[in-house]
């Protein structure tokens, strides 16, 4: 199979890239330029995205024996992912941009590019797994290295995507055989530390980053009653069960520590509260989609269970799906999720769907 | 084994070149000692001078080795702007064009950004050429304020050849000093330094079949252009650094060679040049062969292939193994839309869609007659891969 290998220039894409080559595929490495300005050198825990990297990259290719380019995403990375990552904040969502960027980018713009340069599939270091129900259906499963999980990043691949995607790291038990094996290898990346930050945010201070694209606009910061208790420079950047950095001089009546519960684009407030009332129940979003085949019978309740961070917890819960929406009962609650956040549904180890939320709802207070 | 039609870039060592840098490799000294051995080592260096100066038509005193086109680009232009600058603080306006190479225009803009140099650029006609007119006008308009025009004598990307001697003319009203950055026309056109008019002119050694990492700035006895390093003023009091004598003969057997086959092979490549570009337009009618109709140099063609993108086509021509370029990529490896066919006045679109295919001494009638295969392989994925 003729297949196109991302390689970021970290070491889970460099081994992904390594097994593909070891499994008499036809590859050829593909590292994508997402900035028109890149840094230079690597800053902080950013993995991808600067020149040093795409030469790790490439130094990686050339061990491989395989060819390798640098394929310019820029603008379409900067229309799909970071102009949207900022239109979500400005509205008072909280965006993934990891997955946006899988959704629009490596699994769409590159796929597609890929395709029609005559390849068949798509490799990347993801940690998860793609296998065959018993009708030869693709399923998405969680990766045997629980601990460096990715199936929820990837929980917005459809069929069609899936039946073009690699992910030769699914099976491996965990992050440190990986290195091993890149040792083994000989790849200068092996040692490379792990990226967390959001590769387009150098600093990884996402408010600091977003005052250049939103202007400040002040506003009030509210308790559930509509009562002011302080001042921000902004809503945007607010992040729904953020404690730090409200700035409200004083303490609340019963002495607890507030956290915001809920972001008012329209009327520029912050609402703030006490822990107990970011308690999630209910998720409902429009936006949804199936990884793979659809439930069956989609008129009927099932039970599932709910991941709504890439490596958060995940809770049981009931999943409906009424009026074009889909409705997620938790089954136990859900601390500080704000709308714009995934919530990935799992069927055991398999990744069913996915859904943007657009609303929740508390058992203590009404929610956003 | 791939086919090499990227000559521009680099072309391959020739045999000469290789044995003069070998046998040089084996002379022990260091051309400044006042010993035996320092006296052979800088008697191989003095006569590499020559043979330069004579393949470029420089007086020997004009020739400063150095690593390359960048440094001697640079060396002229900010060396120039420093000196003129120094002796007038209203002498600070630089004349070029858009189409330069990068090597030109990150100094120039340096210049601006960080000393206050004023940065004017002539007009293009459609074909590439400059237009004197508009070379005149500004020359006219700010006469002893320019400290420095500089132009290159062939461009990289499209081949178009510059009339350096209307340029140097224009200039000399003002007796302005112009560089010409001759990197991609040494070897490739008759160039005779002394009759050009330039005070200064860059010469890279790889271009011509010597090693990368040798060149030269020629620089009239006339100007003193400020050195970018300073130490001991080996090479003129101009440029610092133990002399690198064994590349520096290579590049002398190199230029030497190239400059005596340079009619014959101005012909040869010509005619493999014009039936390449026959045949791409048989096979695509709908290209366009950039610059047509300007004085270009032999050795170049170049093509904008409409509704395709750049990294596309060298992606799928290198996966055929052929090895074509197009604009010059970012440090980072991207290649971005040609800001030499941009210069011109084309499209970003179209700037994006470009192929250069570059011929050199190495280079057969079969190597086109496989890029012609692999472009009726290649353009029709590539005009599929390209997003409407």
């Amino acid at each position: 199979m003729r297949v196109l290998a991302a390689m970021s220039g970290g070491v889970d894409s460099a081994v992904a890239a390594a097994r593909a080559v070891e499994q008499g595929h036809d590859v050829i490495g593909v590292h994508l330029a997402l900035s028109r300005m890149p840094g230079t050198l690597r800053t902080g825990s950013r993995g991808c995205c600067t020149v040093e990297d795409s030469m790790d990259a490439q130094r990686a290719a050339n061990k491989l024996g395989i060819p390798f380019y640098v394929w310019d995403f820029s603008e379409r990375f900067k229309l799909d992912v970071v102009d949207d990552f900022v239109a979500e904040y400005r509205a008072g969502r909280t965006p993934n941009p990891c997955m946006r960027c899988n959704e629009r980018i490596k699994f769409a713009a590159l796929l597609e590019r890929g395709l029609s340069l005559g390849f068949e599939a798509v490799c990347t270091g993801h940690y998860a797994s793609i296998s065959e129900d018993g009708d030869g259906n693709l399923e998405l499963h969680r990766s045997l290295a629980m601990a460096k999980d990715q199936s929820y990043v990837l929980g917005v691949l459809n069929t069609g995507q899936l039946s073009h995607s690699m992910f030769p790291l699914g099976a491996t038990a965990s992050k440190d055989l990986i290195r091993q094996e890149a040792t083994e290898r000989g790849l200068s990346v092996a040692n490379k530390p792990d990226s967390y930050d959001i590769c387009f945010i150098p600093e990884g201070d996402t408010r600091e980053w977003l005052r250049d694209f939103v202007p400040t606009d002040p506003g009030k910061i509210v308790d559930s009653e509509g009562n002011q208790l302080g001042e921000h420079d902004g809503h945007v950047g607010f992040t729904i069960g953020q404690r730090k950095g409200l700035r409200i001089g004083t303490p609340a009546a019963d002495r607890k520590r507030r956290y915001v519960l809920e972001i008012r684009p329209k009327t520029k407030e912050v609402v703030v509260g006490p822990e107990e009332a970011l308690q999630i129940s209910d998720l409902f979003g429009a936006r949804y989609t199936w990884c793979g085949k659809a439930p069956d019978n989609l008129e009927q309740s099932f039970d599932c269970d709910v991941q709504v961070r890439a490596h958060g917890e995940t809770v049981p819960a009931v999943v409906t799906i009424v009026d074009e929406e889909m409705r997620v009962e938790l089954k136990e609650p859900l601390y500080g999720v704000a709308a714009g956040q995934t919530a990935v549904v799992y069927l055991s180890t398999r990744v069913l769907g996915q859904m943007t939320i657009d609303k929740t709802r508390s058992k203590v207070s009404t929610g956003a | 084994m791939s086919v090499f039609l990227d000559h521009a870039s680099t072309t391959a060592l020739r045999p000469c070149a290789k044995s003069a840098l070998n046998d040089a490799l084996e002379v022990l000294g260091n051309p400044s000692s006042v010993h035996s051995q320092g006296r052979i080592t800088r008697e191989l260096l003095e006569v590499s001078r020559d043979e330069l100066a004579k393949a470029c038509g420089a007086n020997r005193s004009e020739i400063i080795f150095n690593s390359g086109g960048t440094e001697g680009n640079n060396h002229a232009i900010k060396g120039i702007f420093w000196d003129r600058n120094a002796k007038d603080a209203e002498c600070k306006i630089i004349i070029s064009s858009r189409t330069e190479h990068h090597a030109v225009i990150d100094p120039i803009q340096w210049l601006a950004k960080n000393q206050n140099a004023v940065v004017l650029f002539v007009e293009h006609f459609a074909n590439g050429m400059v237009d004197m007119d508009s070379l005149k006008a500004l020359v006219k308009d700010h006469g002893q304020r320019i400290a420095l025009i500089s132009l290159m004598w062939v461009n990289n990307e499209t081949g178009v050849v510059a009339d350096i001697n209307s340029v140097t003319e224009i200039a000399s009203e003002f007796e302005i000093p112009v560089h010409s950055d001759a990197v991609a026309a040494f070897g490739h056109v008759p160039i005779d330094f002394q009759s050009s008019g330039l005070t200064a002119m860059t010469l890279s050694g790889h271009k011509v079949g010597a090693p990368i990492g040798v060149g030269a700035l020629v620089v009239a006895r006339s100007a003193k252009p400020i050195s970018l390093v300073h130490g001991g003023g080996q090479e003129r009091s101009l440029r610092s650094g133990t002399m690198n004598y064994s590349l520096a003969a290579s590049f002398a057997a190199a230029a030497k060679e190239a400059t005596l086959e340079l009619e014959h092979e101005t012909a040869r490549l010509g005619a493999l040049r014009d039936q390449l570009e026959a045949a791409v337009m048989d096979t695509v009618p709908s290209a366009i062969i950039t610059a047509k109709g300007a004085n270009r140099a032999s050795y170049n063609a170049h093509f904008v292939f409409p509704g395709t993108q750049s990294d596309a086509m060298l992606f799928l021509f290198d996966q055929q193994g052929v090895c074509v370029s197009a604009g010059s990529a970012c440090q980072a490896g991207v290649l971005g839309p040609s800001h030499v066919l941009m210069g011109m006045g084309l499209s970003e679109l179209e700037a994006s869609a470009c192929v250069r295919v570059t011929l050199g001494k190495t280079s057969t009638i079969q190597d086109v007659q496989l890029f012609l295969e692999a472009l009726e392989q290649v353009h029709p994925v590539a005009l599929q891969a390209t997003p409407a």
